[in-house]
């Protein structure tokens, strides 16, 4: 296959999952500064901190929802903006058009027309219908893959693709909130701090996911738990590497090569398998984030040099 | 004015037309406009669009569909394909000809002038022999009727003709919205054709190949307008689609990038321009293109399809010559006729043409999509002052026809039914055998008495038909 084949393969599906995590990050912000007594401001500047735009906004600027959905959703110029991400999707799957099936190139094609035609006054006064739009039009891609397309090389690299996104996206949010989850300082729980994490898992559309693992019980260190180490919640970062193991596996048996990427994308599931939430909080959440952003990094470098691109 | 449906009026429905006449009769109007717009929201939903870069608007705009079928009866096509392959053939041994050793020239009857002096000839293929002597590996001849026998070629295109994803899409297309009309199978297929292509390219491997060749699209990438039509083929025949940053050339030979290293190229199916080919050979300011692919193509380590220096075989100007060469070349007389051309690079032509500029078309040699054109009963007498000035200070660069009676053929109006301007595009293959699909590309002028098809000037595309024996 065509280097840039694969490469675009690869951003096509990380443009879409990026899309659809911005999609419930704004969700969460708006859910948020809904509450009574909610720190709005705070919360939208940790929403477009986390989809990586916090560079937009001036820090002594007031930010609400609309400026807020301004850049998050329709800003072209905005890299992380929604429609930046489906437009560097599309142009993406465009250019590889006969590398993906019919069925995926006109999902993601009636969304992206659909986005094109959206005015910022109709997001406003339904903001909800537009998140949902986003997100089934993400799901609807992903079902299309998943049902009609070749379980080949190509089907890895979109896969590789999803999978280091979901993690990247998972540990930005982790990032911009992890204070939400340092260990109680034995002050009495507010319901605020309860929110702050309850909107966490919103973020990720995992509360009731969190409720069936955890029952009720919401605590700092079983959230991030749920997020960073359970091998069965499908954002947290332990299910991603083995997801992004298992691609990259079937690529090194097809070509029968195994490059840096793989023995990296190994030792980052064995990091998952071994440790236990306490030890990391021991060791300092924060700076286990850190590391983690630092080998995404790596492993995306890495898995460029090894096919070519 | 000779009507497809109808003739020259008098005599009621012709033969061929018969079901098309009964379907339009049974279905009425409004299931017409329906199965219109069903189809529109089918080319739209696939992205069958062709891209109009700079103009504003939408950039990826639809070519409008028609939805009536342009029919050819089985004897209409016979005489056709007869032409067309004749005129492919000519063509070719023009090319090899005039990159040789000239006979035709030495024979006086193409002026060396038009050769040597032209932009279009490519002085670093003189020499050069491509596998089977094949230059044009597919010409698209535009032709147009007049009359009941009258089919003229309007003009070649031997370099890379667009066009033939839509003969196939809207052949498909008109197979899913009206099913029925293919019930009684009396319409030859066209779907061979991207098979035919593959065929044809295996053919003119190049001599350093040896086992299955490696086929690939050259395409300039998705900005190009003709990009969905780059796609479709490369996916209809399995190819790569690649553009030049994929390619490379070492030790004689053509590489892909791939993810598992590099990959040998054997044939390049270009859908690029000579100049951005190869900086080393044509264009050294030029950033895009494959360094040293030209050196590699001439040592016969791939080959190029079309060769290139092909388009001046289909210079305006070369045009006239056509007839000539079928007789110099292949000994026979021309099959399909030429369009009366005057060249205003002659004195007494540019004359005749400066005097009766409200009746002629005149036209840039070289230029294409219908755009720098004059249409004299058309235009204004402004704009035909301004269009002799333009011709008596650069009068090499134009031609004159007269005005043709194009043939027209019922379309979908916003009236109703109504006759509109049609034209055809053949796509003739030329490997170590010539192929031809019965069928071709039928646009039509949609807006009323217009007689500018291009797509990019108001003109649609319309399923053609060829009937079966």
């Amino acid at each position: 296959m065509l280097s840039r084949t694969a490469e675009s393969l690869f951003w096509m599906a990380r443009y879409l999952e990026r899309a659809e995590a911005t999609a419930r990050l704004v969700e969460m912000g708006r859910r948020m500064a809904m509450l009574p007594g909610a720190y709005g401001q705070e919360e939208w500047r940790s929403v477009v901190a986390a989809a990586g735009a916090g560079a937009a906004f001036d820090p002594d600027a007031r930010i609400g929802e609309a400026e807020v959905c301004r850049s998050l959703i329709l800003d072209e110029e905005n890299p992380s903006s929604i429609r930046a991400c489906l437009d560097h999707a599309r142009n993406n799957a465009r250019a590889v058009r006969t590398a993906i099936t019919a069925e995926m190139w006109e999902g993601l094609n009636d969304g992206w027309r659909w986005l094109g035609g959206v005015e910022a006054a109709t997001i406003q006064r339904d903001l909800p219908a537009t998140l949902d739009r986003v997100k089934s039009l993400s799901a609807l891609f992903r079902g299309a893959a998943q049902t009609t397309m070749l379980r080949g090389e190509r089907y890895d690299f979109l896969s590789a693709g999803a999978f280091l996104e979901r993690a990247d996206m998972t540990l930005r949010l982790l990032d911009v909130k992890y204070f939400v989850l340092l260990p109680e300082t034995g002050l009495v729980l507010d319901s605020r701090d309860r929110y702050r994490w309850i909107s966490l898992l919103q973020a990720t559309s995992a509360v009731r996911a969190y409720h069936y693992v955890y029952r009720g019980d919401f605590s700092p260190s079983k959230i991030a738990h749920f997020m960073i180490l359970n091998r069965d919640f499908p954002c947290s970062l332990a299910f991603c590497y083995s997801g992004l193991r298992a691609a990259l596996g079937r690529l090194a048996n097809r070509y029968g090569v195994r490059h840096d990427c793989h023995a990296t994308v190994e030792e980052a599931v064995r990091q998952m398998q071994d440790r236990e939430m306490d030890d990391i909080f021991d060791e300092g959440l924060h700076e286990f984030l850190l590391d983690a952003i630092r080998v995404n990094a790596r492993l995306s470098g890495e898995l460029s040099r090894a096919f070519h691109f | 004015m000779f009507d497809e449906m109808t003739g020259d009026g008098g005599g009621g429905v012709r033969a061929p037309y018969g079901d098309i006449a009964a379907w339009i009769e049974a279905s009425g109007i409004d299931a017409l406009r329906r199965h219109t717009a069903e189809a529109e929201a089918v080319f739209r939903r696939i992205g069958i669009t062709f891209a109009v870069y700079g103009e504003g608007g939408d950039p990826e705009r639809l070519i409008p569909f028609d939805l009536i079928p342009r029919v050819f009866a089985a004897d209409e096509w016979r005489r056709l394909e007869r032409g067309i392959r004749q005129r492919a053939l000519a063509l070719n041994a023009f090319l090899q000809d005039i990159y040789h050793r000239g006979e035709i020239l030495r024979a006086g009857i193409v002026p060396e002038r038009l050769v040597y002096r032209n932009t279009a000839f490519e002085p670093a293929m003189v020499g050069v022999d491509p596998p089977g002597r094949v230059y044009s590996h597919v010409v698209g001849i535009d032709i147009v009727r007049t009359g009941e026998h009258e089919f003229q070629v309007l003009e070649d295109n031997c370099r890379t003709p667009s066009g033939v994803s839509y003969m196939l899409e809207n052949r498909e297309c008109m197979m899913r919205t009206c099913p029925e009309l293919f019930r009684s199978g009396s319409v030859e297929p066209v779907d061979v054709y991207p098979e035919e292509l593959r065929r044809t390219l295996e053919e003119v491997a190049p001599p350093a190949c040896s086992g299955d060749p490696v086929i690939a699209l050259l395409t300039p990438g998705p900005f190009n307008s003709a990009y969905y039509e780059h796609s479709f083929l490369a996916d209809l025949m399995g190819i790569e689609l690649v553009e030049p940053q994929d390619l490379f050339v070492d030790d004689g030979l053509c590489w892909m990038r791939t993810t598992q290293g590099p990959q040998r190229v054997d044939v390049l199916y270009r859908r690029i321009d000579d100049a951005f080919l190869d900086p080393l050979s044509f264009r050294p300011d030029s950033l895009l293109g494959v360094p040293g692919l030209f050196n590699a193509y001439r040592a016969g380590g791939v080959t190029l399809c079309s060769a290139p220096g092909t388009g001046i075989a289909d210079d305006k100007e070369v045009y006239v010559y056509v007839p000539e060469m079928i007789r110099f070349y292949l000994g026979q007389e021309p099959i399909l006729q030429n369009v009366p051309t005057w060249r205003c690079s002659h004195d007494d032509e540019r004359a005749w043409v400066l005097e009766r500029l409200d009746e002629l078309v005149v036209k840039e040699v070289h230029g294409s999509g219908g755009y720098g054109m004059l249409i004299g009963p058309h235009s204004t007498a402004d704009e035909r002052a301004e269009f002799a000035e333009k011709i008596k200070r650069d009068p090499e660069r134009y031609i004159a026809q007269p005005t043709l009676d194009l043939s027209s053929s019922p379309s979908l109006s916003e009236t109703g039914i109504a006759g509109r301007h049609v034209d055809f595009r053949p796509y003739c293959l030329i490997g170590r055998t010539i192929r031809l699909v019965p069928g071709g590309l039928t646009r039509v002028a949609l807006r009323e008495g217009s007689l500018v098809v291009n797509s990019s000037q108001g003109g649609g595309v319309k399923d053609t038909w060829v009937l079966a024996e």
